[in-house]
């Protein structure tokens, strides 16, 4: 079955974006297809700040943010990917927990057949954390101050063919 | 193996990339839909729509997992929300998830938001097709929350069986339920967060709206005197909207809300209703994509030079556009 579902994630990722991207409509006028981002809070603390202010800045840029609100479980958030079927996945860990949690929601997508989804992580992330979560299969991880346009610029990057 | 038979096995990865085939309005996405139409004409669909900060998402969080708990159905449910889209950037921020919690674990639930793209009338362009692919899908169940709607986004009612119309206590007085629009749509009438101040009055304001509408026999007390007041012969095939009162998200009134959905889809079927509701929402259809397909036939058939020509005589007021639609379909420009 996991055959199977890579399969369909393979053929489709070469569909969703370079057939059909654009459309043309009623002589001319174009309809891109939006990036799609779920943002989410795993684990157990209540500090949402952030992750709302990157969901109006993704959103201010055009892209189409799905929000889950607080306290996620990781099963919580990868089947939310899975429906929405996003291209992307933000998470917003302020509690410490993120070596405990993104292993397994990475292992989670894997297993849905998502291996094309890219995810970000911000929050409280100390350095030398950093290169592990890398490894791992975060694509970008961004601290306190981070600039929103560095976030859209790269999400933009990240989800280009 | 194709994607449509991989969701009519059940694959839910497929039915998510399919929904967004469908939601993008691809080629790959209408060859779906074409594929799946036969499935179709099964599941039990449910409009939910009111003013923003009623409590759809909640109420909808709630009706699911009344089907999901219910004894002896037990029925697969999707759900289908729609948040709106900036007019500036295209951009979204879709948050019904929020109030979903409860839901979001179970595999016989899925949950699937959705941006309005410029749409005005409450859903997207591409809801119906998304309710259609839930429906092949094996759905029973098909909730559309739409975006929170105001008074005139009523086209919610053209693609549900039965609409639910959410109002809260203190957002509008009796005049607000005298109005056309919105409150004409509803099939079933829910006072949702009734445990605030006010609730009495927004039934009553409900109420007497629809006795206007409805005027059945009924005792009335005027200036003290009993005065019985009878209205017209009522039609046993008629439905008059039930009002619940619900507190959503402690659950209650919930299991009597979703008895009358039942009771009204029974009513459709009994009067004919459903058949009548199919016909009418598969003609909007049709007549929708052909007026797609004639544009493009049009389009393609008349020089674009030809197009730019008398569009400059609009311009210039020589033309009226009546006069410019005119010559255009002659094939012969003035």
């Amino acid at each position: 079955m996991i055959k199977t579902m890579e399969l369909i994630g393979y053929s489709l990722s070469i569909n969703r974006h370079s057939i059909m991207t654009a459309e043309f409509i009623h002589g001319g006028t174009m309809t891109e297809k939006k990036i799609r981002v779920l943002v989410a809070k795993p684990g157990l603390d209540g500090h949402d700040r952030g992750a709302k202010v990157v969901a109006r800045a993704l959103r201010d840029a055009g892209m189409e943010v799905i929000y889950t609100g607080l306290r996620q479980t990781p099963e919580m958030i990868a089947e939310a990917a899975l429906q929405e079927d996003v291209d992307v996945v933000g998470l917003s860990i302020l509690s410490g927990a993120h070596m405990a949690l993104a292993p397994r929601i990475l292992e989670l997508l894997k297993s849905n057949g998502q291996t094309h989804v890219k995810i970000f992580m911000g929050g409280i992330i100390p350095d030398e954390d950093m290169p592990r979560l890398k490894d791992m299969g975060i694509t970008s991880i961004y601290g306190p101050g981070a600039s929103m346009d560095d976030i859209v610029k790269d999400v933009r990057e990240a989800v280009k063919p | 193996m194709t994607l449509t038979n991989f969701v009519l096995e059940g694959n839910r990865l497929a039915l998510a990339r399919l929904l967004t085939q469908v939601e993008n309005n691809t080629s790959e996405g209408r060859a779906a839909l074409t594929e799946l139409f036969p499935h179709t004409g099964k599941a039990h669909l449910i409009g939910v729509t009111g003013g923003s900060g009623t409590g759809k998402s909640s109420l909808v969080n709630q009706l699911a997992l009344y089907y999901r708990k219910s004894e002896g159905s037990r029925k697969r449910v999707a759900i289908v929300a729609v948040d709106p889209s900036s007019p500036f950037t295209g951009g979204a921020v879709l948050g019904d998830r929020v109030r979903m919690r409860d839901i979001s674990g179970d595999s016989g639930v899925f949950i699937r938001s959705m941006a309005s793209r410029g749409s005005l009338g409450g859903i997207a362009q591409t809801t119906a097709a998304l309710a259609q692919v839930f429906d092949a899908a094996g759905f029973e169940i098909i909730i559309i929350e739409t975006v929170g709607a105001g008074q005139s986004e009523v086209d919610i009612a053209r693609l549900a069986h039965t609409t639910l119309v959410v109002e809260a206590p203190g957002l509008g007085d009796e005049i607000q339920a005298i109005k056309a629009g919105i409150l004409e749509i509803a099939d079933v009438l829910v006072i949702n967060k009734a445990d605030r101040p006010g609730v009495e009055n927004t039934e009553r304001a409900l109420r007497s709206n629809l006795e206007l509408a409805h005027p059945t026999k009924r005792v009335v007390r005027h200036h003290g005197r009993s005065l019985s007041v009878t209205g017209p012969e009522t039609d046993s095939t008629l439905w008059i909207p039930p009002i619940h009162k619900t507190v959503a998200i402690e659950g209650k009134g919930i299991a009597e809300l979703a008895e009358s959905i039942t009771r009204h889809a029974a009513h459709l079927h009994q009067s004919g209703e459903w058949a009548a509701r199919d016909r009418t929402r598969l003609g909007s259809e049709l007549e929708a994509v052909l007026q797609e397909a004639l544009l493009t036939r049009f389009h393609e058939n008349i020089p674009q030079e030809k197009y730019e020509e008398i569009l400059e005589k609009v311009l210039s007021r020589d033309l009226s556009s009546w006069e410019a639609v005119k010559s255009l379909l002659n094939g012969t420009s003035k």
